[in-house]
């Protein structure tokens, strides 16, 4: 924790971009997605993608390489959706844990690597945490609004297995992200602090949350900074915002965020907002440049990016936050 | 205990949906106690008898009174008090109103208390912990409130009981204190002490200083525990005058009034039972405060005999009901907008009586409202749990209307069977289904069967009902843009199982561009999408009747229409520079091909077309456009609106034919030219020396997929394979004098349908001709068959591009055309200065015969290639960009 915080003081951060993007290059199969142990398995696998950290390691391991080429500080595990909760769509629950330990392992071998190239620039592995499908404060039943589809402790068990993993798997740091939910967030944090309790060990902690549209709010109705008051309870070492959102609309939330937090402030947009087929098509020097006016505004500690980003998109951000100084904390954390 | 100075300490900050920062200048929070079992008799009644509707009103009600914060309490012997805490808890949470504010978890049980932490995403307080049951489990569940992220209200209570004097409240909050900060790692800025407010004026002298000593423990800790706040029960203090309220709301006042002075950050009361202390009655306000602050040993005595004096019934409630006044219309939008549920139902019953029948007041003032909540939404003026309220009282409005709707069939006879099936579901991977459930609702009321599956529906499960319960059509939902996928998805499984079932797409992300170039490529039979509900019943009822083969049609070449479209706007999204647009040229492999030797090169006149002959080739579509008529012929004479209109036109039409052909008014004269050619680079040199300049594409294309020029279609010189490529210029004469005689009669219209009829000629003329080049001519095709229609579809190989249209833009290069032809020699066209074709109906363009040539949008091009074509061209750059400005992507 405090060689990052320690980096986060001299430089802006860069973290990783998405990986989804990267793995629609691969143009996998189904048979991507299966190894022999899950030759027979009864559902459709392809789209699973926290699954490739198993079947296929060689394309999570170059795309974490390619982002750490690009610039990286920080790879995101691709685990982001390696929960019992939202594996149970494929009917994948038992393998959550080897889903998180292999993540983390293929992610810090990696990071190890560059680390041992460039021991002036050492990387780091960001053990990421998804919101799962499930909402603990929004009923899915619009006629009983009292229906919950998942109770905080059934979340906090989930989150509590896959902190497991991610930290067996040598995770430095854990991303709780793309809240959108607020309570879901708090289980996963709550998960994490029992999870450090246990091993004895202080495990930075950091929390993104996604404002989901033109009303600044989260998808369970929180305004940015009534979301940072309700995990401001736990020592983070960064709290911001991703997806959902491009750079340009993402900046009066984070505007937010900066005027309020006494955490290090992370961003990692989308390339910009789909269009009409929900693909992404910001470039990089476009990115870049809206990124620029967080820069320039003093905003964040560390960035990166979301839905759409690629290297291309990691090294244009990192070659203009290498230009920046990063934001001053409001408190001097201990 | 770490000794830090006030200046140091955050303020507290909890939160709801919104943030309530709670800093050392705030004057006071207030916090609503209705919602509480132990203290409101009604509220107890309430969640008793489970009418959790009417309990959520109180709860509004506090919010609306002012409250800040929300204490909830249901801490009752007859209640499933933990079960109670959740579903209340979670009931509010959907409540956007109410949920603004943070919660307040009052319980004296730790498992209640637990469990309503589980329920919150908000930071929120939990009422209370204390040292009653010793240290350890006051330090567990400090520890457990710390993880779940909420400020905590501590009780001075110990093992020995409840702190009744001025030394055991100090005495047991510092050593709460200590233990919360040093033992727990509590953030000192959450801690709120209740030094306990207890009632005064009992009659028991012990009594006599609850009020004082709570006032100066009150000052106590706020100098000497930084950071903890002082909250309190306040109703508690006036307990002995229960019935009076006009004395409760003065003592409640003047408590809080000395309170706060003392540094009462907090405490707990109804908004709706307090006095403003300026507007107390002196007298008044001079006996309670004697009792408060003890300052007489006969205070209570004498407070009670003032009490008599003043009984009334205290304030009353206001609310704010001036919505009520408005038009019916009004109320039932205002209702839908704020999610106001309290008098939908009699609204509804208002607007059923002013209207003819149900279901004009769905399709009227309900649907009008929802399309303003749809507005907000869209504007980021309401968020998600503020719409699912609205579509609640949808809901509940459309539920009371049902049986009147039922009844209305009946007595209208309508009681026949549906009209159809229509199968419903939100794609796998989304929840939403605010927008499906409304399309079910509006459908259902115009007498469709609604088969509703609900949200996260698999693509199989959707299929398999489908076929199952017999669907005569499909209808896919979804909000988030992972479901645009799923729909794709569902489409091409549709294909592969053969169906044929109509599929219709709607919600949030989804649009007309997605379906019709994602979804309905895939999918052999109908794509539609349905922009909102108001439009799904005309859909339905379209396809389900004797007009579906129209709606399919029209919907088709609209979405082919739309995917043409949305390729040439992909092409300019992004750009790359001329020499890697030149690398990417269409790969087209000329050592295979066999070039066809055109039969009769050079140039062939014909003078006087039959025109007899040539109206068979007229493509009637764009005459209606002329008109401003949109529809397809010749199906746009069965349009409900304008096919009648359209007949008369057509008719009229072809009556000036029949004229113009007997009185031989109008001529047809064509000139085509075939000439060796080869390509070099992007100009296409001719034999004879002409040569003809194109340009080439630079948007950014996808793998395998070229950047075209017009001159990829020619051989390249260095195949050594001599090519061809050919001109055409045709023109109708005598429509402008025609056109003028009507004019001077001041009959516009025949002069606009003579030139309009004029127009089609020289259309038809060019594609008669390019007809006549691909089967003798040129010859190429020479068992070429087609009807008129393929013809119009271009179905044929070759293509015939017109300078100045988008595959080659530049005007400048008619007069080269019409050099080669001799046009102007041979037929009489002429180019005016601005290169425009005179007479007006003329078609001029080039013969490209290859079977991979086709036509393409340019796009944008940039200043390397305006060089490069300035220097081919002759021509200065400012030349260049002047005559292709609207293709400048600089």
């Amino acid at each position: 924790m405090n060689k990052l915080i320690d980096i986060a003081q001299q430089r802006i951060l860069v973290l990783d971009g998405a990986m989804g993007t990267m793995i629609q290059r691969y143009k996998l199969e189904e048979e991507d997605f299966r190894n022999d142990d899950l030759k027979d398995h009864s559902e459709s696998l392809k789209g699973n993608n926290d699954l490739l950290s198993i079947t296929r390691p060689d394309v999570i391991r170059e795309i974490h390489a390619a982002y750490f080429a690009a610039g990286a500080d920080i790879a995101e595990t691709n685990t982001f959706s390696s929960t019992t909760i939202a594996q149970a769509d494929y009917k994948l629950e038992h393998l959550a844990y080897e889903l998180n330990y292999q993540s983390a392992k293929i992610a810090r071998e990696v990071a190890d690597e560059f680390t041992a190239k460039e021991p002036q620039k050492p990387r780091f592995v960001a053990g990421s945490i998804g919101p799962t499908n499930r909402t603990a404060s929004l009923s899915p039943d619009v006629n009983d609004p009292g229906y919950r589809a998942v109770t905080f402790d059934e979340l906090k068990v989930a989150y509590r297995e896959q902190v497991r993993g991610l930290l067996d798997g040598g995770s430095d740091v854990l991303l709780v992200e793309t809240v959108f939910d607020t309570l879901n967030a708090k289980a996963a944090l709550m998960a994490i602090d029992e999870e450090c309790q246990e091993r004895g060990v202080t495990v930075p902690i950091m929390v993104s949350g996604t404002i989901t549209d033109a009303s600044g709010r989260t998808l369970s109705g929180q305004t940015a900074e009534a979301f940072l008051i309700s995990i401001s309870h736990m020592p983070l070492l960064s709290v911001g915002l991703n997806c959902a959102l491009g750079a340009s609309q993402l900046r009066p939330y984070l505007q937010t965020l900066s005027d309020h937090s006494d955490f290090l402030v992370s961003a990692h947009p989308n390339a910009g907002l789909p269009n009409e087929f929900g693909e992404y098509d910001q470039t990089a020097t476009e990115m870049a440049a809206e990124v620029e006016e967080y820069l320039k505004a003093n905003l964040v500690n560390i960035l990166g990016g979301c839905c759409g980003t690629t290297p291309d998109h990691i090294s244009a951000i990192a070659a203009v936050a290498s230009k920046y100084q990063p934001r001053q904390l409001n408190v001097l954390q201990n | 205990m770490s000794i830090q100075t006030n200046d140091t300490i955050k303020p507290l900050k909890l939160s709801g949906l919104e943030p309530l920062v709670i800093t050392p200048e705030a004057n006071f929070v207030n916090v609503g106690e209705r919602t509480n079992v132990t203290g409101s008799a009604r509220f107890k009644r309430l969640i008793l008898e489970e009418q959790y509707d009417t309990a959520l009103e109180v709860a509004l009600d506090q919010v609306r009174g002012g409250a800040q914060i929300l204490d909830v309490n249901m801490d009752e012997g007859m209640l499933d008090g933990k079960a109670a805490m959740v579903k209340f808890l979670n009931l509010i949470a959907s409540e956007p109103e109410i949920a603004r504010i943070p919660i307040m978890i009052d319980s004296s049980k730790w498992e209640i208390i637990e469990a309503g932490l589980q329920c919150v995403q908000g930071k929120g307080v939990v009422n209370s912990i204390s040292l009653k049951e010793g240290e350890e489990p006051f330090i567990y569940q400090a520890n457990k409130i710390r993880q779940y992220g909420a400020a905590v209200v501590v009780m001075a209570f110990d093992e020995d009981g409840q702190a009744d004097t001025y030394e055991r409240r100090i005495e047991i909050c510092k050593r709460s204190y200590d233990l919360l900060v040093d033992k727990v790692g509590f953030a000192r800025e959450d801690i709120i002490f209740d030094p306990n407010i207890f009632p005064v004026a009992t009659g028991i002298d012990e009594h006599n200083n609850y009020a004082v000593d709570f006032f100066e423990a009150t000052k106590w800790i706020k100098a000497n525990l930084p950071g903890a706040k002082v909250s309190g029960g306040v109703s508690n203090v006036s307990f002995s005058f229960r019935g009076n309220n006009v004395v409760r709301e003065a003592m409640h006042s003047a408590f809080l009034y000395h309170g706060i002075k003392a540094g009462m950050d907090m405490g707990i009361v109804n908004a709706g039972m307090i006095e403003v202390y300026d507007e107390i009655p002196k007298d008044l306000l001079e006996h309670v405060e004697d009792v408060l602050l003890n300052r007489r040993d006969d205070a209570t005595e004498r407070l009670l005999a003032f009490a008599e004096k003043v009984k009334g019934k205290g304030k009353v409630k206001v609310e704010d009901t001036a919505w009520r006044e408005g038009t019916v219309e009004e109320r039932l939008k205002h209702a839908l907008v704020k999610g106001i549920i309290d008098y939908i139902e009699e609204d509804t019953e208002e607007a059923r009586q002013n209207y003819d029948k149900p279901l004009h007041v769905i399709e009227g003032p309900l649907m009008d409202g929802m399309n303003v909540v749809g507005d907000l939404f869209g504007a980021g003026k309401m968020f998600l749990p503020q719409v699912v309220k609205s579509a609640r009282v949808m809901k509940k409005s459309v539920a009371y209307l049902i049986p009147f709707l039922e009844e209305e069939k009946k007595r209208s006879g309508n009681t026949a069977s549906s009209k159809g099936k229509i199968l419903l579901a939100t794609v796998k991977g989304d929840v939403h289904d605010i927008g499906k459930n409304i399309v079910g609702v509006v459908l259902a009321c115009n007498n469709y069967d609604i088969v509703d599956l609900g949200v996260m529906v698999p693509a199989e499960k959707i299929l398999d009902e489908a076929e199952k319960q017999g669907a005569d059509i499909i209808g896919l939902s979804g909000l988030i843009t992972p479901s645009l996928d799923e729909m794709v998805n569902v489409a091409a499984e549709m294909e592969r199982r053969g169906m044929d079932k109509p599929l219709l797409i709607g919600g949030a992300t989804t649009s007309r561009v997605h379906t019709a170039v994602k979804i309905a490529p895939k999918f052999t039979g109908t794509v539609i999408h349905v922009l909102d509900a108001s439009k799904s019943v005309g859909v339905a009822s379209d396809l389900l009747g004797s007009k579906k083969d129209a709606l399919v049609e029209s919907v088709r070449e609209e979405y082919e229409a739309v995917r043409e479209a949305h390729a040439n706007k992909q092409s300019e999204k992004e750009h790359v520079s001329l020499a890697v647009a030149k690398a990417n040229k269409a790969a087209i492999n000329w050592d295979d091909y066999e070039v066809p030797v055109p039969k009769q090169q050079g140039i062939t006149v014909f003078e006087d077309v039959s025109l007899a002959e040539l109206r068979n080739y007229i493509d009637w579509t764009p005459f209606f456009s002329t008109w401003m008529l949109k529809g397809k012929y010749p199906r746009i004479f069965e349009n409900p609106t304008v096919g009648k209109e359209a007949r008369k036109l057509y008719d009229e039409a072809n009556a000036m034919i029949d004229q113009v052909i007997a009185d031989g008014s109008l001529t047809a004269r064509a000139v085509v030219g075939l000439f060796p050619a080869n390509a070099e680079g992007e100009d296409v040199q001719l034999e004879n020396g002409t040569k003809f300049h194109f340009l080439r594409q630079q948007g950014k294309k996808g793998k395998g997929v070229p950047n075209l020029s017009l001159s990829d279609f020619v051989a390249p010189k260095a195949t050594g394979k001599q090519d061809y490529m050919g001109g055409f210029a045709v023109s109708i004469f005598g429509a402008k004098e025609i056109a003028e005689k009507f004019e001077k009669d001041h009959d516009d219209y025949s002069s606009i349908m003579i030139k309009a009829v004029a127009d089609r000629f020289a259309e038809a003329l060019a594609e008669m001709m390019h007809e006549k080049v691909r089967k003798e001519l040129w010859g190429y095709a020479t068992s070429e068959s087609f009807d008129n229609e393929s013809l119009i579809k271009e179905k044929y190989q070759g293509i015939r591009p017109a300078p100045g249209y988008p595959a080659c833009p530049d005007h400048t290069e008619k007069p080269t055309l019409f050099d080669l032809l001799e046009a102007e020699k041979h037929i009489g066209i002429k180019l005016t200065e601005s290169n425009a074709m005179y007479p007006a109906s003329s078609v001029s363009g080039f013969y490209f015969a290859h079977p991979e040539s086709k036509y393409f949008g340019l796009g944008k091009i940039y200043k390397d290639q305006v060089a490069d074509y300035a220097q081919r061209k002759g021509m200065t750059v400012e030349e260049v960009e002047q005559w292709m400005a609207p293709n400048l992507g600089y």
